[in-house]
């Protein structure tokens, strides 16, 4: 039996680059599923080179609860065991407060209150170009459990992985450091933090590795647009080395990366020579190394 | 006076308790800086500001607004604690709980409290009345005034801790009258976002002209507009033209309140933690044009309301 190694890009902070680099580290690993856990804004697809959607599957998020108006006495049970005051003095539920949990369903003595699933999202199942898979989801706006959805898409990944002989699981977390985040690292064997060297990156930086430190994941850190403040890279290499991180190197800002977004391309695709091409490269060879190792 | 300033002070009394909430369905897209930016422009304009950072897996709008913090509070959700005496492994609890949190085995229940909503539906439905409520803490909420007067507060989640919605709530509960009230939500567009402007006034849409921004900004648009609120967009790191998001905010009615360019002087002052108008007052102006700017759209809404 094969063993699947997943390896997934996080970053804590938002906007630091995360989603380019691992659509242009996607671009040099071989034999690959990739994964875009980041289902609230998934990009990933954008600058891939696929080939065609296979399958699209459902994802239904949690149920809802709604009150019958016809079988509704206005006892107004339910408004006191819900906690989330997701119901108004007249008896209507509010979709957006409504937390899903069933109390005001399972205890409303007229059984007036309908309890249903509700469709929150897509999954999709691609081909790509280098004959490998890419799994990725879409949120319907303003759904709930997106923690759930990133475990439908991780499930999917590895079963392509193990349909097509992959030993490999690339993931595109979300950022920050909540639920998603969660359910996209758990089970991981190696974890890359993408930062960058500003002082809400080092904030957000120590809370991730604090994260993956605690769900006990091998941790590496690649320093993006490092060239805007040193004195920062100097740290996060500091940092590295306390906490038992591999440090993997650092990328310069690079504009070309934005003008390869544009052209729906990877910064490899699009600028194989430019320095953070060359970076990009030197990063997938000690990753290379490290998954050997796993 | 002119009629610059006629607008502008008719503009910030709009403003007076208000909720204006930041948002972003892309992260790291400047939201942050724009939010930090308004509250310190207002109050250097002599409002009343509450700056209040709901962004509470990555809290960072400390970092610019540097205040000090006088009052620290633990944040708590409700958790089940059961009675192992009294429990007769009936499994009541376990099948109704929608979050898997219980697990009912024989001789106990098993309780795994990351994955409790706190909902209570348990301590209800349990037969024998072996489960009551106990409290389990999620993160913290620290309150203070920062540069200029500013009424801070923030809410920072434990590291490791799903339920980041109900410390958004408990931020929320601290909203002070008579100010105008700077949220800055958290990015994406699924339930933190949605229970953090769900009682906004007006959203300011922060976004960067690429195809990630844009892709983005159409989900949190979409949110936005199913929630009915006026939305006004902030164009961030603008380089040239990027025609599809002009199309885009053209063809939706969506007004653009601001433009910053990209400026490796504003990304080099950010990697200092600065705030950007004490660093580089030239950009003034422009958060004056948007102080203006969301008073329209504030004002705009009321007239519709009316109607
Ligand atoms: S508990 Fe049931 S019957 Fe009573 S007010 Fe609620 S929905 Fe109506
Ligand atoms: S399902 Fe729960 S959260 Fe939703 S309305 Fe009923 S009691 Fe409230
Ligand atoms: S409080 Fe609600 S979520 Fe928590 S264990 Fe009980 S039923 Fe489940
Ligand atoms: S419902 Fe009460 S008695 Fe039944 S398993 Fe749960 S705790 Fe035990």
């Amino acid at each position: 039996m094969t063993h699947i190694k997943e390896m997934v890009v996080v970053s804590g902070k938002g906007g630091t680059g995360k989603t380019s680099i691992t659509g242009a580290l996607s671009f040099l690993l071989q034999d690959k599923v990739i994964a875009d856990c980041d289902v609230d804004a998934a990009n990933l697809h954008m600058i891939l080179n696929l080939d065609e959607v296979l399958l699209t599957k459902e994802f239904f998020g949690g149920k809802k609860a709604r009150i019958v108006p016809e079988r509704c006495t206005h006892c107004g049970k339910c408004r006191d065991v819900c906690l989330y005051d997701a119901i108004s003095e007249d008896f209507v539920i509010d979709l957006v407060s409504c937390e899903g949990c069933g109390a005001c369903h399972f205890l409303c003595p007229a059984e007036a209150v309908d309890f249903d699933e509700r469709l929150a999202g897509y999954c999709y199942i691609c081909s790509t170009e280098d004959n490998g898979r890419f799994v990725f989801a879409e949120m319907l706006p303003g759904e709930e459990n997106s923690g759930k959805l990133v475990a439908m898409v991780r499930n999917e990944a590895r079963e392509e992985a193990k349909k097509m002989g992959h030993e490999l699981i690339l993931i595109d977390g979300p950022p920050g450091i909540g639920c998603p985040v969660i359910s996209s690292l758990t089970g991981t064997h190696l974890a890359v933090i993408v930062t960058e060297p500003t002082p809400a990156g080092a904030h957000d930086l120590k809370r991730i590795v604090e994260l993956t430190n605690h769900f006990q994941i091998k941790t590496a850190v690649v320093v993006n647009k490092s060239d805007i403040n040193a004195s920062y890279v100097e740290a996060t290499r500091q940092l590295c080395k306390d906490n038992g991180l591999v440090y993997l190197g650092e990328i310069p800002y690079e504009p070309k990366i934005t003008e390869a977004q544009k052209e729906a391309k990877t910064i490899l695709d699009f600028a194989p020579q430019c320095v953070a091409s060359g970076a990009i490269r030197e990063i997938h060879t000690k990753l290379q190394s490290i998954l050997e190792e796993l | 006076m002119s009629e610059v300033q006629y607008i502008y002070d008719k503009g910030l009394k709009a403003m007076e308790d208000m909720n204006i909430a930041f948002a972003s369905g892309k992260g790291g897209t400047g939201k942050t800086t724009i939010a930090v930016n308004l509250a310190y422009f207002l109050a250097c304009s002599k409002q009343k500001v509450q700056y209040l950072d709901c962004d509470v897996e990555e809290p960072n709008g400390h970092i610019f607004l540097k205040p000090t913090i006088d009052k620290s509070t633990p944040a708590k959700v409700m958790v089940p604690v059961i009675d192992q005496d009294k429990c007769t492994s009936c499994g009541e609890c376990s099948s109704h709980c929608q979050f898997n949190a219980l697990v009912t085995l024989p001789g106990n229940v098993l309780l795994f409290p990351e994955l409790c909503h706190g909902c209570g539906l348990c301590v209800y439905i349990c037969p024998e009345k072996a489960i009551r409520d106990g409290d389990r803490g999620i993160g913290l909420i620290e309150k203070g005034i920062a540069t200029q007067d500013i009424d801070f507060i923030h809410g920072i989640l434990n590291v490791g801790e799903p339920m980041a919605g109900p410390l958004i709530q408990e931020v929320k509960h601290h909203y002070k009258e008579h100010h105008v009230r700077i949220i800055d939500a958290p990015p994406g567009t699924s339930c933190p976002v949605v229970k953090t402007i769900s009682d906004a006034d007006v959203v300011v849409m922060v976004t960067e002209p690429t195809p990630f921004g844009l892709h983005d900004l159409k989900i949190a648009v979409s949110v936005a507009k199913n929630m009915e609120k006026p939305i006004g967009i902030v164009i961030n790191r603008q380089n040239g033209e990027f025609p599809p998001l002009e199309t885009y905010l053209l063809k939706n009615d969506l007004p653009v309140i601001m433009v910053l360019p990209e400026d490796r002087e504003i990304a080099r002052h950010y990697s200092m933690g600065d705030i950007l108008l004490q660093a580089l007052p030239l950009y003034i102006d422009r958060f004056m044009e948007l102080a203006v700017n969301i008073g329209r759209l504030l004002g705009k809404t009321k007239t519709q309301v009316a109607r």
